[in-house]
């Protein structure tokens, strides 16, 4: 089993998902993140007086997949969240160790 | 009595109560999340103790007796009120002025931001309000003040309440200092919408604040709310031009800024001027007032959330212009340099003006600082970093 983990801009979010389900994924999880990267940040001015503001939003998608759906899930993210520009983010893949339904106490790829 | 008078003032009575939840919420939105509920509280805790402030000692200090300087003790806990009735009953008389009352001391809050301890703010603004404000009041609003007599114009209280308070609030920086972190760590407002929405408020309160500072419902509070809407359009427009200009983008801020700082210029002249004067007053208010941004940084004072450009510069444009916008054929006996009045009201206004900065300047500094020498008026530096809502009101405006 691998954890797919993508760091996408926040827009993309709805497609994802729905390219991500479509593909057969049966879930995943979602925080609000922020960050910077090489896309760096940008000024905002309040009264004239200018804040530099270093942290972008971004979406963070987790998705744990069996280790055949590895390719599939990465390319259908990278296929959609990609818009050419800078801050379109990244993807990466680790092995998991274990998991765990709490629900029925399935193990391993039944409880993906 | 006169019904239609009266209706007219207890309804701008209740407009003017409004203001101040708006200018609380017109701050609120500007401080760190760590404070929010800080400065929210300490406006409304105006409405509470000012209130009762004004109905046993300050009303009669502003209004009781016939000396220049000070009351005597003639309406304290309200007593004798019904002597003061006439087209409206002295009791409007005293909710109206009461609702002035509150809201002159909260204008100072924008100054001091994220660092007055609560107990130390209440007692600065109890004493000051008894002190600094019941005084100034007197002497322009009441036909017995020193101002009021010298033949300067001061409708709805532009040097009383604006000067008055922008000084007071340079005054309170000036002793407590500057915020932790001031100029080095960035510090912008966490939650603008809020603003956006105090601002709406302050508008629609003004309307009451001004218009019904003819004390009827006549011609005069007709020009007076026609004014006061002008100026604050034309405050906005002026500050986003210069802002855009200056910057490169109108901003929500910018608009919020502009229009109370034209609202703040037109409130000494609204009664007094008419034709196009309004849209010049606060066109130029709002575009003085965002140059006028600068001083606070040239001089190292944190005046948080501008208080002395908005307030204080933007009243004291009101104040002088008047000398120059005057008009009798709208109200009034004395008409401005450009109405044929001479120079004599501009000299008028402008000794009011200095008269009431120079008193409020040194009376403040000197009540903030016995309360810093003795209970203390700013928060610890490890209150101040944890936020007002938890170190002074144990309370969190935020939670998920």
């Amino acid at each position: 089993m691998k954890l797919v983990t993508a760091v996408i801009k926040p827009f993309k979010l709805d497609e994802v998902k729905e390219a991500l389900k479509a593909s057969g994924a049966s879930g995943i999880t979602v925080d609000e993140v922020r960050g910077f990267g090489r896309q760096g940040g940008h000024t905002e001015t309040y009264r004239g007086a200018e804040y530099k503001i270093d942290f972008v939003p971004k979406i963070r998608l987790s998705i744990v997949v069996e280790d055949d759906r590895v390719d599939d899930v990465v390319g259908t993210i990278m296929s959609v969240a990609a818009t050419g520009k800078i801050g379109d983010g990244k993807i990466w893949v680790t092995d998991v160790e274990r998991v765990v339904r709490i629900r029925t106490g399935d193990e391993g790829n039944d409880a993906i | 009595m006169d019904t239609g008078d009266t209706a007219w003032v207890l309804i701008s009575t209740a407009l003017i109560l409004f203001m101040t939840p708006g200018l609380a919420f017109f701050y609120a939105g500007m401080v760190r999340s760590k404070n929010v509920l800080g400065m929210l509280m300490q406006n409304y805790f105006a409405m509470g103790l000012i209130s009762v402030l004004w109905a046993i000692v300050g009303f009669t200090i502003a209004f009781g007796g016939t000396g220049p300087i000070i009351g005597d003790f003639e309406f304290a806990w309200l007593s004798n009120v019904t002597s003061l009735d006439g087209t409206i009953p002295g009791m409007a008389f005293v909710g109206f002025q009461m609702m002035f009352a509150v809201i002159t001391p909260a204008l100072i809050t924008g100054a001091t931001a994220d660092r007055l301890k609560f107990s130390g703010y209440a007692v600065l603004i109890g004493v000051w309000s008894i002190v600094v404000y019941a005084p100034v009041a007197r002497w322009v609003f009441n036909a017995n003040g020193w101002i009021f007599e010298s033949g300067a114009l001061d409708f709805a209280g532009g040097a009383a309440i604006h000067i008055n308070a922008g000084v007071a609030a340079l005054a309170v920086v000036l002793v407590i200092g500057n915020r932790k972190g001031h100029g080095s760590e960035p510090m912008p407002p966490h939650n603008l919408p809020l603003t956006m929405l105090g601002t709406g408020i302050l508008w629609f309160g003004w309307i009451g604040f001004n218009a019904g500072s003819s004390l009827a419902a006549n011609g005069v509070a007709a020009q007076a709310l026609v004014n006061t809407h002008l100026a604050a359009a034309a405050g906005m427009l002026g500050w986003l031009i210069v802002e855009r200009i200056k910057t490169g983008h109108a901003t929500t801020l910018g608009a919020a800024s502009g229009a109370v700082a034209g609202l703040v210029a037109i409130t000494p002249c609204a009664g007094f001027v008419g034709g196009m004067a309004p849209l010049i007053i606060g066109g130029l208010a709002g575009a003085i007032c965002v140059f006028a941004l600068a001083i606070k940084a040239r001089m190292n004072w944190d005046d948080s959330l501008d208080v002395i450009a908005v307030h204080l510069v933007g009243g004291l444009v009101g104040t002088l212009l008047l000398g120059l916008f005057a008009d009798t054929a709208v109200n009034g006996e004395f008409d401005g340099l450009f109405f044929g009045g001479g120079g004599e009201l501009l000299k008028d206004q402008f000794i009011a003006a200095v008269s009431v900065a120079a008193f409020s300047f040194v009376a403040t500094y000197l009540i903030a600082t016995a309360i810093q020498r003795t209970m203390g008026l700013r928060v610890s530096t490890d209150d101040e970093l944890l936020g007002l809502d938890q170190s002074q009101h144990s309370e969190s405006a935020y939670t998920s």
